[in-house]
């Protein structure tokens, strides 16, 4: 890794209670994130990647008891206040989320909700704050801007309301956009151009993107390393093309046998066999054990570490696969 | 504009409402078993009085032509003679309604002073002890009849610790403001520990909504995110209740006006029904449907205000 880290995350875990139990929905979970870099979190619906991102920016807390480190720019934020995580919300580290529809406040014209994150975070005046919205807006692809600033979330269709959001969380020139399935709620033609979008002002403001989807081809097109989650841990990070073309972990590979690709028409589509564990009955030994075809009694016994197999390489696996060299490492 | 649009659509869509009102109003007096006459001027009434009232409702003719007749007194504002009061119907009417109107805008204030502050504290407690202990004061409010809370304020603020007057009307609006804090209290008791429950959930649900988090996210202050995200969006299913419980409250008058001596037409509605006094009941009844169209309506202008989707329709 060439570029500085700004994000390091340790030990995370994020536990919520329901019904007497304990839900542990992000296990030990420990990343970094390069300046500009787009890392893809991938993994089932329940995996933990959604719970990961709210917990970075504190949102999780409300809900559950988060512990471990969120190392942003050096100091540690999942220790700060609510008051003092509100200068890194939106200012530092922003978020979207994944519907459009109900993601921004019915009752508020997307003018307010703006310029109210403006206000929030700079010293520009109303008509200021005005002015920038509109840049904002237009700078998203809103056609006729100025107009629309005084209209209602349900005045937009799906597309536009994700791009007015987009709008709304880069509108302070934050470091690092944390996106939570931001393309999941969308027609595919509009799929393609928001993800465009995201990755051109990623660029442009030398931004940090955490994408988490469960689209292995948004993954390709997008991410320069990807870290895919499994029943609350990370059970593989690598670059992207050679996770992609060199899974080493049994889920991963699992994951991309089934994106139907080169499948004769009528044949049976791939699934991995088996439904993810529950959460407050994870079995003891790696979660990922009963489905897994190479599982054996080691398996079942301890849970793998997540080890370093190769430069910015790593699973947690005690039998990791390998397609293009054909060794088990 | 388009909002006088509105309220005129509304206005329009009311005309059917009130010629079933006015249907029923009509023909409570003429189902009764007996003369409708007598019925309308008491049974004391001399046979010269009973002929002038059979002359102006036209009874000797057939029912259409009688409820155009009705209709027209009506709507010139002639609600005929109250028998108790002696004297037209809708001025005794007008002159209590005042008081009640006051009564009932400080028993809603009331309640949202007292529940709103509450079912914040309480939903921003969710599952611990505020929470808990707001909910049971409220739920001892909720399994009380009102007129016993009435009954228990009276003895223990009125009479013995003589904080407030036992009964009746003062003079201007301060003084009424003293003067009907009991029953005003005593309405809203139970009408805040409704709302308190409707607001509560609504502020906990709206809490968990993802624009609530988004909100969060763009790192504003928490007490703009309650204040502008939060409360606005969980008042609107409350703004409903409030609308829809106007007969509740309206209902709750009659008691409590009755228990505090408030002279005002809840007060008055008991009276003309223990005297039979049919105009009196008539025009009373006319009186409570228009309030409670008037507060619906009302009730749908504070909606389209608060929610713009809702401003199209």
């Amino acid at each position: 890794m060439t570029r500085d880290t700004i994000l390091e995350v340790r030990n995370l875990s994020t536990t919520f209670a329901r019904a007497g139990r304990a839900l542990p929905a992000v296990r030990d979970v420990s990343f970094t994130l390069g300046r500009g870099e787009v890392l893809g979190l991938v993994g089932e619906s329940g995996s933990g990647k959604s719970v990961t991102l709210r917990s970075i920016l504190g949102l999780s807390r409300h809900y559950g008891t988060v512990t471990g480190e969120v190392r942003w720019k050096g100091r540690d934020i999942a220790s700060l206040s609510e008051r003092a995580l509100r200068s890194v919300r939106g200012r530092e580290i922003a978020m979207i989320f994944q519907e459009p529809m109900s993601s921004l406040n019915p009752l508020l014209t997307v003018g307010m909700q703006l310029t109210e994150v403006l206000k929030a975070h700079t010293d520009l005046g109303r008509s200021e704050r005005r002015r920038r919205a509109i840049e904002m807006l237009d700078h998203v692809g809103i056609p006729s801007a100025a107009a629309r600033l005084d209209d209602y979330p349900h005045q937009f269709s799906g597309g536009m309301r994700q791009r007015v959001m987009i709008a709304i969380a880069l509108a302070a020139r934050p470091q690092l956009l944390l996106a939570d399935e931001p393309t999941t709620a969308l027609d595919v033609t509009i799929q393609a151009q928001i993800l465009d979008l995201i990755l051109g002002l990623a660029r442009e403001y030398e931004m940090g993107v955490i994408l988490v989807t469960h689209d292995l081809g948004v993954v390709a097109q997008t991410c320069d390393r990807v870290a895919v989650m499994y029943a609350g841990r990370i059970v593989e990070e690598a670059p992207v093309a050679p996770l992609l073309s060199d899974p080493r972990h049994p889920y991963t590979m699992g994951l991309m046998r089934s994106v139907p690709e080169g499948v004769a028409p009528r044949t049976a589509l791939y699934s991995v066999p088996g439904t993810p564990p529950a959460l407050d009955a994870l079995p003891q030994g790696c979660a990922f054990a009963p489905r897994c075809p190479s599982a054996s009694a080691q398996c079942t016994a301890t849970d793998p570490a997540l080890n370093r197999l190769a430069p910015g390489r790593s699973a947690a696996c005690h039998h990791p696969v390998s397609l293009a060299k054909g060794d088990a490492a | 504009m388009q909002s006088l649009a509105y309220i005129a659509k509304r206005l329009l869509l009311m005309v059917p409402t009130f010629a079933i009102v006015m249907v029923i109003i009509f023909l409570l007096v003429r189902l009764l078993p007996g003369d409708p006459a007598i019925a309308i001027a008491g049974d004391k009434a001399s046979d010269a009085d009973l002929a002038a009232i059979r002359e102006r409702l036209g009874l000797t003719q057939p029912l259409l032509v009688q409820f155009w007749l009705f209709l027209t007194n009506t709507l010139q504002g002639d609600l005929g003679r109250s028998i108790l009061m002696k004297a037209p119907a809708l001025g005794v009417i007008l002159d209590r309604l005042p008081t009640t109107a006051f009564l009932t805008l400080y028993a809603v204030t009331l309640s949202l002073l007292i529940a709103g502050p509450l079912a914040f504290v309480a939903a921003l407690n969710r599952g611990r002890w505020p929470d808990a202990a707001i909910r049971a004061i409220f739920q001892v409010g909720l399994s009380m009849p009102v007129f016993y809370i009435g009954l228990v304020l009276l003895t223990f603020l009125a009479a013995r610790a003589r904080l407030f007057p036992v009964g009746g009307i003062g003079h201007g609006f301060l003084e009424n403001l003293h003067q009907l804090f009991l029953p005003a209290m005593t309405i809203a008791l139970y009408t805040s520990a409704i709302v308190m429950r409707n607001l509560r959930a609504a502020i906990i649900e709206v809490l968990d909504a993802e624009y609530v988090q988004f909100a969060r996210a763009k790192g504003l202050p928490s007490r703009l995110i309650l204040g502008r995200h939060v409360l606005r969006n969980a008042l609107i299913s409350t703004v409903t209740l409030l609308g829809l419980s106007i007969g509740n409250l309206m209902s709750g008058t009659l008691v409590t006006e009755t228990v505090f001596a408030v002279p005002g037409v809840g007060r008055l509605m008991l009276e003309a029904i223990f005297a039979r006094d049919y105009p009196l009941i008539q025009g009373l009844t006319l009186t409570f449907a228009v309030l409670v169209s008037a507060v619906f309506l009302l009730t749908d202008l504070v909606q389209s205000w608060l929610d713009p989707r809702m401003r199209l329709t």
